[in-house]
């Protein structure tokens, strides 16, 4: 039997030759990171380990984007905990609100060039998965797996065994990597492949834009998977060569390829046949065919987060919203998932249209996606979210509810006021 | 090493945000997350608990958030132990390095009610439901998990490591 991309990325990075699902195994890792949710209490277990420095100042990542700006006094502290810590160890990546480069941890960090193909990277958020888009191994640890990685600059791995993901064909209209994430989660169920890798491949691969692999990868832990990793093609280097020239050129990256006889199991999804998609309350695995679910009245819709706060995201808000207005009774927060893509939709008049249509945006933060702030759910409140996860009180109130989709089903439910699509618009 | 509680089950698909919702995530205080453990879905779990208890539930339990607040919200409450048919794999993690024992067991999983008296052996694996009698024998943990409980937790393992 051969090897999965994973494998080969892990097998690399600990120096073997060869490894096979099970095998344990110590890794080295490119990139480590935290927020101001899961760093402090790393940087406790780092001070009880009485460890005097990190392993590499330039490859410990620290983002505060969960409850920043800061809430209230508690997040401020954690977030002061994090700031000193960066500050006292000199830490390269540490992002502050506010500079350019700054947003929502799985936004920025593709997006500043962190990680390159071949990479290796664990990160104490489980979202840390998305970066599989880019054909490097990521994924989501604790906080005491954060606080020995940053030390040793090295983890232990249980290799996972991989499951192919073989796309074909173009999707219709309006479709999004969302709802192809969505679909293939409604398929398998939210642990369709626990402990293992979700492999992505075939020829509709090549029609999917890096916005979309990266919200494909990043609900990757939504069906239990240990990372989601996509082909190093040309939209890769395309990529990688705008947002990190100078290691591209020099070729500081490393491709790998998957051997053919390597998968535990092989799934197949038509493209054409994926159609817009929502999850409903309270699993990501509760899919149904958005024009399926048209009578579900809603209060709110976010379009934002790690999973559609995207340059591409906020265009197609944008298009979409032109010249119409939400609906009467609903509240649409947009969330940019950076400054750079703030900036892009002020320069570009997106933000404008956002105002005229009737919605309020937001500074780059995780904010409502887990319930922080900026657009909290009140009991028996209802939401269609662009973001990830859509488990019971993840928005607030117990008795809230929250319907995942994409971004062109999550404009039109705002502008109609109950669950649509674009052509009802 | 053995425990042995009063069992409180649940459901398949446990997330962490259930276990400890995010908006007590502004402190790491194992106190304050245990007083809000499950509040989500038992209200009553808070006030029922007591030490040694063990909670019993289905397939991918922990699945969601990586925050290791949620196995330390559990153990932090008095639970002993975890029974599940599976976890998801973030909070296996955790609760490895956290502390938090944990056994893998469908038939366990399946068979136990809640309120019965259990008790569990971790080195054999073996489970004892002493209500209804029933035994079952949970997948022994791995080899190198082992190894990083011997050490007494991953941190105590990489500073071992760290000074060899
Ligand atoms: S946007 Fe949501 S899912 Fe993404 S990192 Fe923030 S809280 Fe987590």
């Amino acid at each position: 039997m051969g090897m999965t991309m994973t494998q080969k990325i892990l097998a690399d990075h600990a120096g073997l030759k060869e490894v096979r699902a099970g095998d344990l195994i110590e890794a080295r890792l490119d990139k480590v990171l935290g927020n101001d949710v899961t760093t402090p209490p790393a940087i406790n277990v780092f001070k009880n380990m009485g460890a005097d420095d990190v392993f590499d100042k330039d490859r410990v990542i620290m983002v505060p984007d969960h409850f920043t700006p800061n809430k209230d006094i508690k997040s401020a502290e954690l977030c002061k905990c994090m700031r000193c810590f960066a500050k006292e160890h000199d830490i390269t990546n540490y992002f502050e609100l506010g500079q350019k480069g700054m947003g929502i941890e799985h936004v920025i960090i593709p997006d500043n060039g962190l990680i390159l193909p071949g990479d290796a990277i664990i990160g104490a958020d489980s979202h840390t998965c998305t970066y599989g888009a880019l054909g490097a191994f990521a994924t989501g640890v604790g906080s005491t797996d954060l606080a020995c990685a940053m030390v040793s600059g090295s983890t232990w791995f249980k290799v996972p065994d991989g499951i192919k993901v073989v796309l074909k064909g173009i999707p219709g209209p309006y479709v999004t990597g969302k709802d192809i994430i969505l679909h293939l989660i409604g398929m398998i169920g939210v642990d369709g492949a626990l402990y293992k890798s979700l492999e992505f491949t075939g020829d509709g691969v090549a029609s999917i834009s890096m916005d979309q692999r990266l919200t494909i990868s990043n609900m990757a832990i939504e069906c239990g998977a240990k990372n989601g990793i996509f082909p190093v093609d040309e939209v890769t280097l395309n990529y990688i060569s705008v947002t990190n020239p100078s290691r591209f050129s020099k070729g500081e990256y490393k491709t790998y390829e998957a051997d053919e006889d390597a998968y535990e199991s092989t799934i197949e999804i038509d493209l054409a046949e994926v159609p817009l998609t929502v999850a409903l309350p309270h699993l990501p695995s509760n899919t149904r065919a958005a024009k399926d679910v048209k009578d579900m009245k809603i209060d709110q819709v976010v379009i934002g987060s790690c999973t559609n706060g995207r340059e591409e995201d906020i265009k197609t808000a944008a298009e979409l919203f032109k010249g119409k207005k939400v609906a009467d009774g609903v509240r649409c927060i947009v969330i940019p998932g950076s400054q750079r893509v703030y900036r892009k939709a002020l320069d570009e008049g997106w933000l404008a249209v956002f105002d005229d249509a009737g919605c309020v945006i937001s500074t780059p933060t995780c904010g409502p996606c887990l319930g922080g702030h900026m657009g909290i759910l009140a009991e028996g409140e209802r939401c269609v979210s662009t973001t990830n996860r859509n488990f019971v009180g993840r928005m607030g109130h117990v008795k809230s509810e929250v319907i995942l989709s994409g971004v062109p089903v999550a404009v039109a439910s705002a502008v109609v006021g109950r669950v649509a699509t674009p052509d009802e618009m | 090493m053995s425990v042995k509680g009063r069992v409180f089950k649940y459901g398949n698909d446990v997330d962490t945000d259930v276990i400890i919702p995010a908006r007590h995530l502004t402190s790491a205080d194992p106190k304050h997350l245990a007083a809000h453990c499950m509040e989500d879905i038992d209200a009553s779990f808070v006030s029922r608990v007591s030490a040694g208890d063990i909670m019993v539930a289905g397939s991918n339990f922990g699945c969601g958030s990586s925050r290791e607040h949620a196995p330390i919200a559990i153990k932090e409450s008095g639970i002993s132990l975890v029974i599940a048919e599976s976890f998801a794999r973030i909070f296996y993690r955790n609760a490895i390095n956290v502390g938090l024992a944990i056994m893998e067991c469908p038939e366990a999983s399946a068979a136990i009610n809640d309120g019965d008296e259990v008790e569990a052996d971790f080195d054999s694996g073996v489970i004892r439901d002493i209500t209804t009698g029933e035994t079952f024998e949970a997948k022994p943990f791995p080899e190198f998990i082992k190894r990083i409980i011997e050490a007494g937790g991953l941190v105590q393992y990489t500073k071992l490591k760290s000074e060899a």
